[in-house]
């Protein structure tokens, strides 16, 4: 206990209180902290910005859950079959998983490109859209991408679930004359609900702190089109040099994140964490 | 803490636990030796720590080296991080003891943020004895300098803004010559247009391209006076009708499609903007000097076939600036810290005056493919694309820094964001030159 106690502390406590300590100081990164009130709270919750940032993060949130959450319950159902092409898939589908943020985030930007990217690649010119530049469409193809990088992740999570679920309940079911559909929604589905919220939840709260890829793929362009809430924390901290206005947005962040999961937690009755494997 | 830790502190008894505590205990206490000794190590007598970044490193090392095997007690002890991570290092360490004693900078904004902060020494005398100025060039020695005193001196290759063209591709549309006038770039516009082929190739996607045109065209319609006004913050310095006038030519380009189809998804990082020139499908690209060595990796025989153009930006009739005025990266610097000792700062001193510019270091730049900010490096300048611009600098009355150099972080930060609002038509001149009079004096 103690050492995780101390990594606990170490790590998430004290730079907590520290962050929320400087959001009520004017700091440049450079000389002191000066200490000045709620001046930075007023500034940044009055700021327009600041709740588009949010909007966006919400949509990003939303969006991201709805995609990925089916993907990842197709994808991992299928490769829990024991079959040797469906391992063989697997690891492919998995490769994702083992890139860098940054690697992603580059490779994607070479092939959005119009003039060198996959619409000239195959040669299909309707792809040849402003991907990264088109202010009403760059959000969703930031969606796809992290959805491209994070479905392998909870695919390994259902898979993991699915082979947890006792054979014999499958067997029971096809003694009974039950068919592929009704095996996936009578036992699957309901068999697989602690693993939903566990995924729903490290997809929600992934959403709200993404980061690296957008940074990566627009710098929370062009104009505020992808401005997610983690983006204007970094802006104004360290390319801004606004490092108090940074440690509001940074206290915002943990507060939210920890709202959702309370919400996530009791919403779902994950508190009590009851078996789903009676009778089997 | 690994995954496999915490499984055999649930399973295993008190002696697994025991050593857990034991081996994170352990990992801790590397770690903090680790963030201590990252400090300066050069406390004793003259020797000193300098930061650099790896972009400027085979220039820095070897003087470096020369110097350290020339003064065994008084070494210079040096490390290179990328340029973003740099920036965050130096951004809390200059400040603190820790601080190297050589601060890298690249002059302008950042230098006068040190200045008013104390952190780094004033060297107007010294370099006014050691004559080492004399053979800098005056637009570029301007840099370091704040209210007339110089505290930065400069160590690396200059690197103005030009207008690269395809000369095949011109001929091919029957244009011969490069548009001297901005009105002569929009009628190549239209030629270029109406035989299929897209004018001006931008890095959007990268933002930073976007600044060459505002900056050059600001400097043509209102001259230097007009960015200096800007960053000497006076009030509502954005609303000089230079500015205005200049975001709405900008706007009128992209309106008639001057910029390749898509261009702010084009990113300059990874030289597609380079490529779309070379390859023909664009005619026209504004950039720095530094593309030169990409433009000839991607296609070696575009600059050996002569296909490669290089001009000055285009004058504005009518005009306030002179259109030889150039603007890019004038140089990166060396100042002093504050912080340093006598004995340390006369190191840095004699380090940075006798040790840089001499000629194996022009060679080392020159070898680059870059031209060194001395005024005697025309003579030693091989290829054509070299003789010209290092001609443009020379030639220049006045050498604007990359205005995100110069502005304030805050400023900046805002800056990038209504530059790709203008360029996508999002908003208009009028809206980008409020929002940025709100960043003056932050």
């Amino acid at each position: 206990m103690v050492p995780a106690l101390v990594l606990f502390l170490a790590f998430a406590i004290v730079p907590l209180v520290v962050a929320a300590g400087l959001s009520f100081t004017s700091w440049d990164g450079l000389t002191a902290p000066v200490f000045d009130g709620v001046a930075n709270w007023v500034a940044q919750l009055t700021d327009p910005v600041t709740y588009h940032a949010l909007w966006l993060t919400f949509q990003v949130i939303i969006f991201s859950w709805i995609v990925q959450t089916p993907m990842s319950l197709l994808v991992g159902v299928f490769i829990a079959g024991k079959q040797r092409y469906r391992a063989l898939l697997a690891a492919l589908y998995f490769l994702p998983l083992i890139l860098s943020s940054a690697a992603i985030g580059i490779a994607f930007k070479a092939l959005f490109d119009p003039n060198f990217g996959f619409s000239a690649a195959l040669g299909l010119s309707f792809l040849k859209q402003d991907w990264l530049g088109n202010p009403h469409l760059v959000l969703y193809v930031v969606i796809f991408i992290i959805a491209w990088q994070f479905i392998p992740f909870h695919s390994l999570l259902y898979q993991a679930g699915v082979r947890q679920i006792p054979t014999s309940m499958y067997e029971a079911a096809e003694i009974d004359g039950a068919g592929r559909m009704r095996q996936f929604f009578s036992i699957t589905l309901p068999q697989l609900r602690n693993t939903i919220v566990t995924s729903s939840t490290l997809m929600i709260i992934g959403s709200l702190t993404y980061f690296d890829i957008v940074y990566v793929l627009t710098q929370g362009g062009p104009g505020y089109s992808t401005w997610l809430l983690p983006i204007d924390m970094y802006q104004t901290g360290f390319s801004a040099s606004d490092l108090g206005g940074a440690s509001v947005l940074a206290v915002l962040l943990v507060i939210i994140g920890l709202i959702i999961a309370q919400l996530l937690t009791r919403l779902t009755g994950f508190n009590r964490m009851s078996s789903e494997a009676e009778g089997a | 803490m690994g995954i496999r830790t915490l499984l055999s502190m649930k399973k295993g008894g008190r002696a697994t636990k025991r050593w857990a505590a034991v081996a994170t205990a352990a990992a801790i206490s590397v770690a903090l030796a680790a963030c201590s000794s990252g400090g300066s190590g050069g406390s004793a007598g003259g020797a000193i720590v300098a930061w650099g970044t790896t972009a400027d490193k085979p220039i820095i090392q070897p003087s470096i080296a020369q110097w350290n095997k020339d003064h065994p007690d008084a070494k210079i002890t040096d490390s290179y991080f990328g340029t973003n991570d740099f920036k965050s290092k130096i951004k809390t360490a200059v400040g603190s003891p820790q601080a190297p004693q050589l601060v890298y900078n690249w002059g302008g904004g950042t230098l006068s943020q040190y200045v008013k902060a104390g952190l780094v020494k004033d060297l107007s005398s010294d370099v006014t004895s050691s004559g080492f100025l004399d053979n800098i060039v005056p637009s570029i020695a301007a840099i370091g300098q704040v209210d007339g005193k110089t505290y930065a001196l400069p160590m690396s290759s200059t690197a103005p803004v030009v207008l690269y063209y395809n000369k095949d591709v011109l001929s091919k549309a029957g244009i011969s010559e490069a548009p001297a006038t901005w009105d002569d770039l929009l009628a190549d516009v239209k030629t270029l247009k109406g035989k299929g082929i897209s004018p001006i190739s931008i890095g959007g996607q990268s933002q930073w391209p976007y600044l060459m045109w505002l900056e050059y065209l600001v400097d043509r319609v209102g001259g230097p006076t007009v960015f200096q006004n800007i960053i000497a913050n006076k009030p509502n310095a954005w609303s000089d009708p230079a500015v205005l006038e200049s975001l709405k030519m900008i706007q009128s380009l992209v309106k008639a499609d001057g910029f390749a189809k898509g261009f702010s998804t084009v990113s300059a990082d990874t030289n597609a903007d380079l490529a779309l020139m070379v390859t023909g499908k664009a005619a026209f690209m504004l950039q720095g000097t530094w593309s030169y060595s990409g433009i000839s990796s991607i296609d070696p025989n575009f600059v050996k076939d002569g296909k490669l153009g290089v001009a000055p930006f285009p004058a504005v009739t009518g005009g306030k600036g002179d259109p030889k005025d150039i603007a890019g990266n004038p140089s990166v610097y060396w100042s002093i810290s504050s912080k340093a000792s006598t004995a340390q700062a006369k190191t840095a001193l004699d380090y940075m005056t006798k040790y840089v510019w001499t000629d194996s270091y022009d060679k080392t730049v020159l070898d680059q493919g870059s031209i060194p900010p001395t005024k005697d490096a025309a003579t030693k300048l091989t290829t054509d694309f070299a003789k010209n611009v290092d001609q443009m600098i020379n030639q220049a009355p006045s050498f604007t820094q990359s205005w995100d150099l110069a502005l304030s972080p805050a400023a900046s930060t805002a800056f990038w964001t209504q530059l790709s609002l203008l360029f996508g038509l999002s908003e208009t001149p009028q809206q980008f030159v409020d929002n940025m009079n709100k960043t003056i004096g932050k």
